[in-house]
C-alpha cells in the first residue's frame, strides 16, 4: 500500500507573527519556517504504518517556494521514501491545493492519503475535505487513531464530546488532529541519508489545472492587546461591574 | 566530512529542537535529583549524539570540527549536565581510540560507542596528577600477554556510566615524566577494577565523577592504544581537540544567559522603568554580548583551520583560556541583572553559575593554556616564525 502525505511549510509554531505594515498579511520575512505540526503528525502516522509493514511506500509532497525542499527533506529524514515538489512562489488556496493533490493522486495511486487536518498559517481546515470530495473518495477527519486492515481503515475521531470510529474502504482519505501520535525526532544519521533520497521537481503547470485565486484578502490585523484585569473586594462589587460592563 | 549547508543547517535545527523541547523544561528537574532521565539519554542515543565524532564507516556521523563545534555550541544552550551524558562519547571517552586505535580495537568499540551503548571515559587525572599530566603514578606491568594495572584515578567523567575507559599509566616505571606512560582501553567489568561513589560536586548536577581504582587489574595488550611510550601522546591529541568542544560549549551556555538576561531586563521595572534602559545594565548585556561573539567568532576560526589541517595548539589554547573566562564573567553578570532573584534557585541563574565554574578548570586549567600559549609563542619566536 502506498501512502501519500501532503506537507506544507508554514511560519514556525515558536514564532511571534507579525503583521505587515499595510496590513497585506504576515511578515515572513526573515521568519523561521518549519513543517505544519499536523503534517508532522500525518508523516508520523505513515511511518508507523510502514514500520508495521501495512504501507509499503511513503510519498511527500509539497506545494510553494523552492524552500519547500526543506520541508520535504525534513519528512524524508523522519522516514518517508521520496518526495515530489511542485514549485510555485505564488499564494494557492486549499482549493488549488486540492486539485493539485487530486492530480497527483492519479499519477501516484496511493491507496490513503493522510493531511493534517489544517495548516497553523490559514487555519483553514478545508483541504483535506475538499480533496474528498473531488476524489470522491471516503473520508476520516480529526483523525486521533488509524487502524488499517484488509481494504479498511477505521478511523477514530475527536468530535464534540467524545470519539466516533468510522470504517472507511479504501483508497480514502484521513486528516490527523493532535492526539493521534507524538512525532519523532529525525535523527542526525536519518538527517544525512534523507540527502540521498530522490524529490521530484514540478511545476504547477505540469498538472493543468485551474489554481487561479478565488479570495482576496481584505486586511489582516493582530488581535486586539489585553487589557489589564481588576481584583475586587467583594462578590457585590464583581457582580455591579459586571453589570456596568454590559456582561450581566 | 564536511556535509552541504542544507544538510547542517537541518542536523543543527534538530539539536536546537532537541534542546529545546527535551532539555530545557527539565533543568531544575536534573539539578534536583541529580540525574538525567533515561527517556532523554535514550533520546539523545535515538538522535546520534553520541557519534557525532565517529567516523561514518563505523557508524557515527564523522562530523568535522567546524561541525562539531555547531552542534556543541547548541548543546550549550542547557545546563552542561545534559552535555556531559554524550560529551565522553564524542570528546575524550573516545578520541584517542579514533586517533591512535587499530582497525580491530575500531571496529569493535566505535559503533558501540557512537550508538550509545557503550559508555566511555577518559582516565588521565590522579590525587597528584593533575596540571601536570605527566606525573602519572599507575603502573601498568608486562605480564606475558597480559598488563597488570594498579593505582588510583581521580575526578574521572562519567566513570559511574563508563563500560570502556582510556587509561594512562606509566609503563617504563625507570622514566619519570610523560615518555614512560602508556594508554590502555579497559573494560569497567574487568576484575581489580572498582569505581567509587560519585563526588558531590559545586555545579553541574547530573553529571558524574569518580575515583576509579586499579587493583592488579589485567588488561590484554591488544587493547594498549598506541605503541608502549604514546601515553602522553594520545593524552595530548585527545585534549587538544576537546578543548575547541569546551570553547564551543562555554559560548553557547554564555549565549543562553545572555538571552535570559535581556528578557529578564526588559521585563523588570526599577524607577518606574525597565531596567534594560538603565545604562549600567546596558554595559552589562553589552559587554557579555559582545565576548560571546568574540568568542564563537574564535572558536568557528579555529576549527576551521583544524579542519585545513593547521595546526591549532595555541588556537585552541587561547579559545579554551578565553571562552571559559569569559562565560564566568557572562554568568556573574547574569546574576547581577537579575538582582536578588539571580541569587534565588527558582530562576536557575545561580545554578548556571556555579555549572560553568568548571569549565576554568577541567580539560586544561586557564593557567595551562597560558603556560601552552605563552611557551609556543616563545618557540614561534626562536623558530622565528612570528
Amino acid at each position: 500500500m502506498k501512502v501519500l502525505v501532503p506537507v506544507k511549510r508554514v511560519i514556525d509554531y515558536n514564532v511571534k507573527a507579525r503583521v505587515k505594515p499595510d496590513q497585506s498579511g504576515v511578515d515572513l520575512a526573515n521568519v523561521k519556517m518549519s513543517m505544519n505540526p499536523f503534517d508532522e503528525i500525518s508523516v508520523e502516522e505513515a511511518v508507523r504504518l510502514k514500520e508495521a509493514g501495512t504501507a509499503t511506500e511513503v510519498v511527500v509532497v509539497s506545494i510553494g517556494p523552492q524552500q519547500c525542499q526543506e520541508t520535504l527533506r525534513t519528512a524524508l529524514a523522519m522516514g518517508a521514501d521520496r518526495g515530489i515538489l511542485i514549485k510555485t512562489d505564488d499564494k494557492v488556496e486549499p482549493l488549488a491545493v486540492a486539485k493539485l493533490l487530486k492530480a497527483v493522486v492519479a499519477e501516484e495511486s496511493p491507496e490513503l492519503v493522510i493531511l493534517g487536518k489544517q495548516a497553523i498559517d490559514d487555519d483553514s481546515n478545508q483541504t483535506g475535505q475538499m480533496l474528498a470530495a473531488l476524489l470522491d473518495w471516503p473520508q476520516g477527519t480529526f483523525a486521533n487513531e488509524v487502524k488499517v486492515d484488509g481494504g479498511k481503515a477505521n478511523v477514530t475521531r475527536e468530535i464534540d464530546g467524545g470519539l466516533q470510529t468510522v470504517a472507511l474502504d479504501l483508497p480514502a482519505i484521513v486528516t490527523t488532529d493532535l492526539r493521534l501520535n507524538e512525532p519523532r525526532y529525525a535523527s542526525l544519521p536519518n538527517i544525512m541519508k534523507a540527502k540521498k533520497k530522490p524529490i521530484d521537481m514540478k511545476e504547477i503547470g505540469d498538472y493543468g489545472v485551474d489554481v487561479a485565486p478565488r479570495l482576496t484578502t481584505v486586511k489582516v490585523t493582530e488581535p486586539p492587546v489585553r487589557e489589564a484585569g481588576e481584583i475586587v473586594e467583594d462578590v457585590p462589587t464583581l457582580v455591579s461591574k459586571l453589570k456596568a460592563k454590559g456582561a450581566l | 566530512m564536511a556535509y552541504d549547508q542544507e544538510t547542517r543547517d537541518a542536523l543543527i535545527e534538530m539539536v536546537r529542537r532537541f534542546v529545546d523541547e527535551q532539555c530545557k523544561p527539565i533543568e531544575g528537574q536534573v539539578a534536583e535529583e541529580d540525574a538525567v532521565p533515561k527517556d532523554v539519554v535514550d533520546g539523545m542515543k535515538e538522535l546520534g549524539l553520541f557519534g557525532i565524532s565517529i567516523p561514518e564507516e563505523f557508524g557515527g556521523l564523522g562530523l568535522n570540527m567546524e561541525e562539531e563545534v555547531l552542534v556543541a555550541l547548541e548543546l550549550g544552550q542547557t545546563s552542561p549536565a545534559f552535555r556531559s551524558v554524550a560529551g565522553t562519547n564524542i570528546g575524550i571517552g573516545s578520541q584517542g581510540l579514533v586517533m591512535w586505535g587499530n582497525d580491530e580495537q575500531k571496529a569493535q568499540w566505535l559503533p558501540k560507542i557512537a550508538s550509545g551503548e557503550i559508555i566511555t571515559s577518559f582516565c588521565l587525572t590522579e590525587p597528584e596528577a593533575g596540571s601536570d599530566a605527566g606525573s602519572v603514578k599507575t603502573r601498568a606491568e608486562r605480564d606475558g600477554d597480559h598488563y597488570i594495572l594498579n593505582g588510583t584515578k581521580r575526578y574521572i567523567t562519567n566513570a559511574n556510566k563508563a563500560d570502556l575507559l582510556t587509561v594512562m599509566a606509566r609503563t617504563d616505571q625507570n622514566t619519570p615524566g610523560g615518555k614512560g606512560l602508556s594508554s590502555f582501553l579497559v573494560e569497567t567489568t574487568t576484575p581489580g577494577v572498582t569505581i567509587g561513589k560519585p563526588e558531590k560536586k559545586m555545579g553541574q548536577q547530573g553529571a558524574h565523577v569518580c575515583d576509579v581504582i586499579f587493583d592488579n587489574a589485567r588488561v590484554p595488550v591488544a587493547n594498549r592504544l598506541g605503541g608502549e611510550g604514546d601515553g602522553f601522546k594520545v593524552a595530548m591529541s585527545v585534549l587538544d581537540r576537546g578543548r575547541l568542544h569546551i570553547s564551543a560549549v562555554c559560548t553557547g551556555v554564555a549565549e543562553r544567559l545572555i538571552s535570559e538576561m535581556t528578557n529578564y531586563a526588559v521585563e523588570r521595572k526599577q524607577f518606574g522603568e525597565p531596567i534594560a534602559n538603565h545604562q549600567l545594565v546596558q554595559a552589562m548585556m553589552a559587554d557579555s554580548y559582545a565576548e560571546a561573539y568574540a568568542a564563537r567568532c574564535m572558536v568557528l576560526d579555529a576549527a576551521q583551520k583544524r579542519d585545513r589541517g593547521e595546526n591549532v595548539t595555541l588556537l585552541a589554547a587561547s579559545c579554551k583560556m578565553f571562552a571559559s573566562e569569559m562565560v564566568g564573567r557572562v554568568a556573574d553578570r547574569a546574576v547581577q541583572v537579575f538582582g536578588g532573584a539571580g541569587y534565588i534557585a527558582d530562576y536557575g541563574i545561580e545554578r548556571f553559575y556555579r555549572d560553568v565554574r568548571i569549565f576554568r578548570l577541567y580539560e586544561g586549567t586557564t593557567q595551562i593554556q597560558q603556560i601552552v600559549i605563552g611557551r609556543g609563542l616563545a618557540k614561534l619566536a626562536k623558530d622565528g616564525q612570528i
